[in-house]
C-alpha cells in the first residue's frame, strides 16, 4: 500500500478541521503529524472571552476525547516549526529535529498587531490571541483596578468585555474617530458607542498613543501612564493591545514562497503554495490579494486543501472538484449584550448606490441598508442595537434577490406589532447558502431530502448544516419540510426503526391487544430489540393504560435513568429529589422535615418554578434513605422524573385573598391527588387561580381552571417552556363535578391519540377541527367516548401508588439502589465546592486541581 | 512492563443480580465497568464497557437504555443520548469516540470481567 505523510503546522481551529476533514476521509496509508505551538490541543478562540464570563479552558477544547490517541495521527504540543527545506522536504522543529513530510500544510494562524509605541514591552502589557494570554491577563486583572484596551475593533471591544468581567473600570483607546471602523458607519459607530458607554466603559477615540511610562502606581492611580499625540494621558493598571492581527507566515519568508503585500502565504484556488506539495489555510494564507480574519473561510479552505489531497494523492474518486472561491465576511456579532451586524457593502462603496437608514438615538437602534442604483437589489447593510433581520437580509444579498417595492419596511419598526416581511425558503435560489458556519447551500439540503434525510438530525449529519452555530437550524428546517412536501413525503411519525406505528397506534394495540409487556407488544407488532427512544414510550402507554409499577422486572429495563430511580439525572450523574407539594401548599412542620434531610444529606436545596422544593446531588445509594424519611415525614413523589403531572399551582384564593371568587387551593389539590402519577405522552402542568388577575398563571398551562362568579372556567392545551402558548377557553362557568368530568375527558384523550413527547399545544395544532373538535369530543360529546375516557381515568386514578413507597418496601428493588454492584461506597468523580452557603457540582478544573493536590498531598506524606 | 501478565478474572456478582436488559456497575481496582445484561434465559448476553461517558464527564453509562440501532447493539447514554456499540464501544453518532472494553463471562452463576 502507497503511504503517505502529512505534516501539519499549527493546531489552531483550522489546522485541527484540517485534520478531522482528513480523517472523515478514510484514506489508506496516511500518516498524520501535527506540529502546535501552544501547551494546548486546539481549542475555540472564537468564544474565548467566554473563558472570563466563567468558562473553563476545558469547555473551550475543540478535540473529541480520544481523536489525536488514534492509530496513524501524532500531536506534538509545544513544538515549533522553525524552517522547512523544500528540497528535501522536511521541517526542523525549535528543539533541532526534523520531520519529513510527503505534503505540509500551513496553519499558523496570525499573531496580534502591537503597534510601536516605546514602553508597549512593559509589565502588565498585554495582548489576545491564546488562553496563555488570558491566564497571564487574569492573574495581572486580579491586582488591577484600572484597564485599557487600544483598538476600538470587534477584539478590541471583546477585550473590554472581558476586562469587565473581571471588574476592572474599563477604558477603550481607538486611533479612529469611531469604533468598529471596518465593520460600520458614522451612524452606527455613535449608536454603537453610546451602548457601551451606558454599560460603563469609557471610549476614547481619535487617539493616537506615543509612549508608555510610568504612572502613578498599580492600584493607585494607575501603573502606566499612556501619551497621546494631542497631548493628553490616561492612566491604567494593565493594557491589552487589540489593534489587528497580521498573519504568521515566517516559514513560509523562509522557505522563499511567494508572500502577499500585506503579507499572508500566497495560495491558489485549490489551497495550495506555488510548492504544490505544501498548503496553506486559514489566517496564514492570502488569495487574491485577500486576508481572512474570520473562521468560516478558513474551514472552507481546510475542506478544499482535504479534497484536493484525496484526489491527487489518493485517486479518490468524486474528489478534486473543490475551488475555494472567497468567503462572505459578513458578520453578525453581540459585543457586551449588544447586536452589531454587517452585510456586504456595508459602506457603500459601490458607485452610485444609494442608502436607506433609520435610526432612533432614544432606543439605541441604528439600522442601514445600501441600495443599487436602481433600488431593487440590496448590496450590504449595518445593523446595530437590534439585528433580527441579519439572516433574511444576508440571504437578499448573497442570492442577487428582487427587493420589495418599499425595502424601507424591512428595517423600519412595525406600528402594529406585526412581523416583517420575512423571507420564505422558496424565494432562495438553489445556489443560496443557508448555513454559513459550514458553507451548505439549499441545494445540498434538498439533495440530502431526497436522498432520503427526513429530520433536522438526519440532515445535520449528512450535509452539516445546522452543526456549528446552530443559527441557520430553522431555515435548514424549512427547506426540509418543503422539499419533502414538494416529493410529496409525508413526516413519518412511527416511533423508531422497531414499530412502523404511531404513538397512537400503538397506543390502540395495546389497549386493544390487552398488551402488558414490552416483549408481547414488540414480538407481535415489531421487530429488534427495541432502543431509548421506543422503550420508554411504550412504558409510559402501558402504565397509562394499566398503571403496573414502573420498576417491576420486566418493566425494569424500558425504564430511562429518570423513571428507573425516581429521580432526575444531573449533568454529573446525581440526582434530584422533588417530593410533592400539592398545590404548593406546605404545613412548617413538613417545610422542616424537608430542611432538615437536606441538612443530614448535604443536598442543593432550592424552591423550583413549580411551587416546590428540589433537593439535587444525591447518589443512587443515597436515594432510597432520603425517600425513607421524606416517606416517613408525610411526604410522597413528585414524579418529577416522569412524563406525568408535574405541579398544580394554586394561589391563595378566596380563603384569604380580598378578591377570591373560589377555593383555588382546595381545587388545586383536589386536581393534583387525583391525577398524580398519571403517565402521558408528555409532561402535564396544571394550575388553579382564584380569580381573573390569575395569580397561578392558569392560562399557561396544559389544564388551567380559573374561578368566576359563577364557578370555573376551564383553559386548555397551553404551556410556558421554549414556545409559549396561551391555553383557550374550553368550557365556563363549570361545577366542581363538571369541571373535573371535563378533564378527565381531556387527559385522557390526549393520552390516547398525542404523539410520543407531544405537548397538549402542539398535539391541538395537529387536531384536525382544531380546539371545536376538542369541544365536541369533550363538553359536547359528540363521539360518544365522554363515559369511556371517565372509565378508563377512574381505573388508573384508583391504582395509585406512591412509587418511593413501592420501591422501599421492596427488597428486590431496593437492591438495585446501589452505586457498585460489588462495593459500597459513591461515585469518587462526582465532587462539589461549596458556593452561597451550598453544594455545587466541582467543574472539570476544579476536579483536576484537586486531584493535584491529592497527589501532592500524598507525596508530602509519603 | 506488566505486558505479559494474564487479565484475571474478577467476580464481580451473581448473575441474578443483573435483572435482563440492564446495566450495573462494578469497581475493579480503580476502574468503573459498566456490566449489560442484554437479553434473558439461553440467548442472554453479557458486556462490558467503561462506565465513564466522554461526552458528560459523568460516570454513568450502566445505567443507559439497551437497545439494537440496526445490526448494532447499542447502550444510549443517559445524559446526552449518544449511542455505543456494546461490542467495540465505539459511538455511533461520532466514530472518533470509543469506549474501552472488557471481556465479561457467566460462569456458575456468577459474573466475571477480565481485566
Ligand atoms: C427544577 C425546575 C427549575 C427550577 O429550578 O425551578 C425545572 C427543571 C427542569 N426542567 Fe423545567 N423545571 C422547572 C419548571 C419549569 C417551568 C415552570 C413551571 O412549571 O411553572 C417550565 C415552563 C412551563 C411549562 O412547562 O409549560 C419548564 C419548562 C421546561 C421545558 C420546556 C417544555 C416545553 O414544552 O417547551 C423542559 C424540556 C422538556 O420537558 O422537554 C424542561 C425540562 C426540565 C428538566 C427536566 C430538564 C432535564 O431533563 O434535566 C429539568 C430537571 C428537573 C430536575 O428536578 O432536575 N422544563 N420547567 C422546575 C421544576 C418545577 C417542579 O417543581 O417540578
Ligand atoms: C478573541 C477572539 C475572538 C474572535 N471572534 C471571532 C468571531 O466571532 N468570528 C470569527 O469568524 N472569528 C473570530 N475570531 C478569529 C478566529 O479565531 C480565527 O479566524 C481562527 O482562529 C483562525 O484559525 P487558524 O487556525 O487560521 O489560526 P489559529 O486559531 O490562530 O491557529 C494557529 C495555531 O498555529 C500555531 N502556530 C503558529 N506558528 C506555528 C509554528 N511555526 N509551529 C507550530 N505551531 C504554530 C499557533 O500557536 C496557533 O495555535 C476571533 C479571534 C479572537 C482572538
Ligand atoms: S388570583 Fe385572585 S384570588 Fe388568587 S391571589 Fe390573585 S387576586 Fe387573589
Ligand atoms: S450557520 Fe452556524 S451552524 Fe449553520
Amino acid at each position: 500500500m502507497k503511504k503517505m505523510k502529512i505534516v501539519v503546522v499549527g493546531n489552531g481551529m483550522v489546522g485541527h478541521r484540517f485534520v478531522e476533514e482528513l480523517v472523515a476521509k478514510q484514506l489508506p496509508g496516511l500518516e498524520i503529524v501535527v506540529l502546535g505551538e501552544e501547551s494546548r490541543p486546539a481549542y475555540d478562540r472564537v468564544h474565548l472571552s467566554a473563558f472570563f464570563a466563567g468558562g473553563s479552558a476545558q469547555e473551550l477544547s475543540l478535540v473529541k476525547p480520544g481523536f489525536y490517541e488514534r492509530e496513524g495521527i501524532e500531536l506534538r504540543l509545544g513544538a515549533k516549526a522553525v524552517a522547512v527545506d523544500r528540497q528535501r522536504r522536511k521541517v526542523k522543529l525549535a528543539s533541532g529535529e526534523t520531520i519529513g513530510y510527503d505534503k505540509l500544510v500551513l496553519a499558523t494562524g496570525s499573531y496580534p498587531f502591537v503597534p510601536p509605541v516605546p514602553g508597549r514591552d512593559r509589565e502588565g502589557c498585554f495582548v489576545y490571541r491564546t488562553i496563555d494570554d488570558l491566564e497571564a491577563m487574569a492573574a495581572w486583572g486580579a491586582k488591577s483596578k484600572t484597564g485599557v484596551v487600544v483598538g476600538g475593533g470587534l477584539l478590541g471591544l471583546e477585550a473590554a468585555k472581558a476586562l469587565k468581567d473581571m471588574g476592572l473600570q474599563t477604558h477603550v483607546v481607538e486611533f479612529a474617530p469611531r469604533l468598529m471602523a471596518v465593520q460600520v458607519d458614522d451612524g452606527g459607530g455613535r449608536v454603537l458607542r453610546a451602548k457601551i458607554e451606558a454599560l460603563g466603559v469609557a471610549v476614547h477615540t481619535g487617539k493616537n498613543t506615543v509612549e508608555i511610562v510610568d504612572g502613578a502606581g498599580l492600584g493607585v492611580g494607575g501603573r502606566h501612564a499612556m501619551k497621546f499625540l494631542d497631548g493628553g494621558q490616561l492612566e491604567a493598571d494593565m493594557i491589552v493591545f487589540s489593534a489587528g492581527i497580521r498573519p504568521r507566515d515566517e516559514l513560509a519568508r523562509n522557505a522563499a514562497l511567494p508572500r502577499g503585500e500585506r503579507g499572508g502565504v500566497v495560495i491558489d484556488d485549490r489551497c495550495r503554495t506555488a510548492d504544490h506539495d505544501i498548503y496553506a489555510i486559514g489566517e496564514c494564507a492570502v488569495w487574491e490579494g485577500r486576508l481572512f480574519g474570520l473562521v468560516a473561510p478558513g474551514y472552507e479552505m481546510a475542506r478544499v486543501a482535504v479534497d484536493d489531497i484525496a484526489a491527487t494523492g489518493f485517486d479518490r474518486a468524486g474528489c478534486g472538484e473543490s475551488r475555494f472561491g472567497g468567503a462572505d465576511t459578513s458578520t453578525k456579532l453581540k459585543l457586551m449584550g449588544v447586536d452589531v451586524a454587517s452585510i456586504g457593502d456595508a459602506h457603500g462603496a459601490t458607485p452610485d448606490s444609494r442608502i436607506c437608514q433609520y435610526s432612533d438615538e432614544r432606543r439605541q437602534v441604528y439600522k442601514k441598508l445600501v441600495l443599487s442604483a436602481c433600488g431593487r437589489r440590496l448590496l450590504g447593510a449595518v445593523l446595530v442595537g437590534e439585528a433580527e433581520e441579519y439572516g433574511t437580509l444576508l440571504q437578499m444579498v448573497l442570492n442577487r434577490i428582487e427587493l420589495p417595492e418599499s425595502p424601507e419596511f424591512l428595517i423600519l419598526p412595525s406600528a402594529d406589532g406585526a412581523a416583517r416581511p420575512g423571507l420564505g425558503a422558496e424565494a432562495l435560489p438553489d445556489a443560496a447558502q443557508v448555513c454559513s458556519c459550514n458553507n451548505v447551500s439549499k441545494g445540498q439540503i434538498r439533495a440530502a431530502v431526497r436522498d432520503g434525510a427526513a429530520s433536522i438530525g438526519a440532515i445535520k449529519k449528512c450535509t452539516r448544516a445546522g452543526s456549528s452555530c446552530g443559527g441557520c437550524v430553522p431555515l435548514a428546517t424549512q427547506v426540509m419540510k418543503a422539499e419533502m412536501s414538494r416529493l410529496g413525503m409525508t413526516v413519518n411519525n412511527h416511533v423508531c426503526e422497531h414499530f412502523p406505528f404511531s404513538r397512537q397506534e400503538l397506543y390502540h394495540l395495546v389497549r386493544v391487544g390487552k398488551i402488558r409487556t414490552f416483549d408481547e407488544l414488540i414480538g407481535r407488532h415489531g421487530r429488534g430489540l427495541g432502543c431509548d427512544v421506543c422503550k420508554p414510550a411504550v412504558a409510559s402507554i402501558l402504565a397509562s393504560c394499566w398503571n403496573a409499577f414502573v420498576l417491576e422486572k420486566d418493566k425494569a429495563g424500558l425504564q430511562d435513568s429518570n423513571d428507573y430511580f425516581l429521580a432526575n439525572i444531573q449533568k454529573d450523574g446525581t440526582y434530584s429529589v422533588v417530593p410533592r407539594i400539592a398545590g404548593g401548599e406546605i404545613a412548617p412542620d413538613k417545610l422542616i422535615a424537608i430542611g432538615e434531610v437536606a441538612r443530614k444529606y448535604g443536598l442543593y436545596t432550592k424552591i423550583t418554578g413549580g411551587q416546590r422544593i428540589d433537593l439535587f446531588g444525591a447518589q443512587v445509594h443515597q436515594l432510597p434513605l432520603i425517600w425513607q424519611e421524606l416517606v416517613d415525614a408525610g411526604f410522597e413523589s413528585g414524579h418529577a422524573y416522569g412524563k406525568a403531572l408535574r405541579t398544580v399551582k394554586s394561589c391563595v384564593g378566596s380563603t384569604w385573598c380580598r378578591y377570591g371568587m373560589l377555593d383555588s387551593v382546595s381545587m388545586a389539590l383536589a386536581i393534583e391527588h387525583r391525577y398524580k402519577g398519571l403517565r402521558a405522552p408528555h409532561k402535564l402542568k396544571s394550575a388553579v387561580s382564584g380569580c381573573t388577575r390569575e395569580c397561578a398563571e392558569a392560562q399557561s398551562k396544559d389544564f388551567g381552571v380559573i374561578a368566576t362568579e359563577n364557578g370555573w372556567n376551564l383553559y386548555v392545551c397551553g404551556n410556558g417552556g421554549m414556545k409559549p402558548r396561551h391555553a383557550e377557553l374550553l368550557a365556563g362557568d363549570l361545577d366542581d363535578e363538571t369541571l373535573i368530568r371535563y378533564i378527565d375527558r381531556f387527559l385522557m384523550f390526549y393520552i390516547r391519540t398525542a404523539d410520543r413527547l407531544q405537548r397538549t399545544s402542539v398535539w391541538r395544532d395537529n387536531l384536525e377541527g382544531g380546539l371545536d373538535y376538542l369541544k365536541d369530543v369533550v363538553v359536547h360529546d359528540r363521539l360518544g367516548l365522554g363515559a369511556e375516557l371517565e372509565a378508563e381515568m377512574s381505573q388508573v386514578v384508583g391504582s395509585y401508588a406512591c412509587e418511593w413507597k413501592r420501591a422501599i418496601e421492596d427488597p428486590e428493588t431496593l437492591r438495585r439502589f446501589r452505586t457498585f454492584v460489588n462495593a459500597d461506597g459513591g461515585d469518587e468523580n462526582v465532587a462539589f465546592v461549596r458556593e452561597r452557603g451550598q453544594i455545587r457540582p466541582a467543574r472539570a478544573a476544579e476536579k483536576r486541581a484537586r486531584a493535584i493536590d491529592a497527589v501532592l498531598a500524598g507525596e508530602a506524606a509519603t | 512492563m506488566d505486558g505479559a501478565m494474564q487479565p484475571h478474572w474478577h467476580d464481580i456478582c451473581a448473575l441474578d443480580e443483573i435483572w435482563p436488559n440492564t446495566g450495573v456497575c462494578a469497581r475493579i481496582g480503580g476502574v468503573q465497568v459498566a456490566v449489560f445484561r442484554l437479553g434473558d434465559g439461553a440467548g442472554g448476553r453479557l458486556f462490558a464497557l467503561q462506565n465513564h461517558d466522554p461526552f458528560s464527564g459523568a460516570n454513568v453509562l450502566s445505567r443507559g437504555l439497551l437497545g439494537n440501532l440496526g445490526e448494532r447493539l447499542v447502550v444510549a447514554s443517559p445524559i446526552y443520548k449518544q449511542h455505543f456499540d456494546l461490542a467495540t464501544g465505539e459511538c455511533v453518532e461520532d466514530a472518533g469516540v470509543a469506549l474501552r472494553t472488557w471481556p465479561v463471562r457467566a460462569a456458575g452463576g456468577r459474573v466475571q470481567v477480565a481485566a
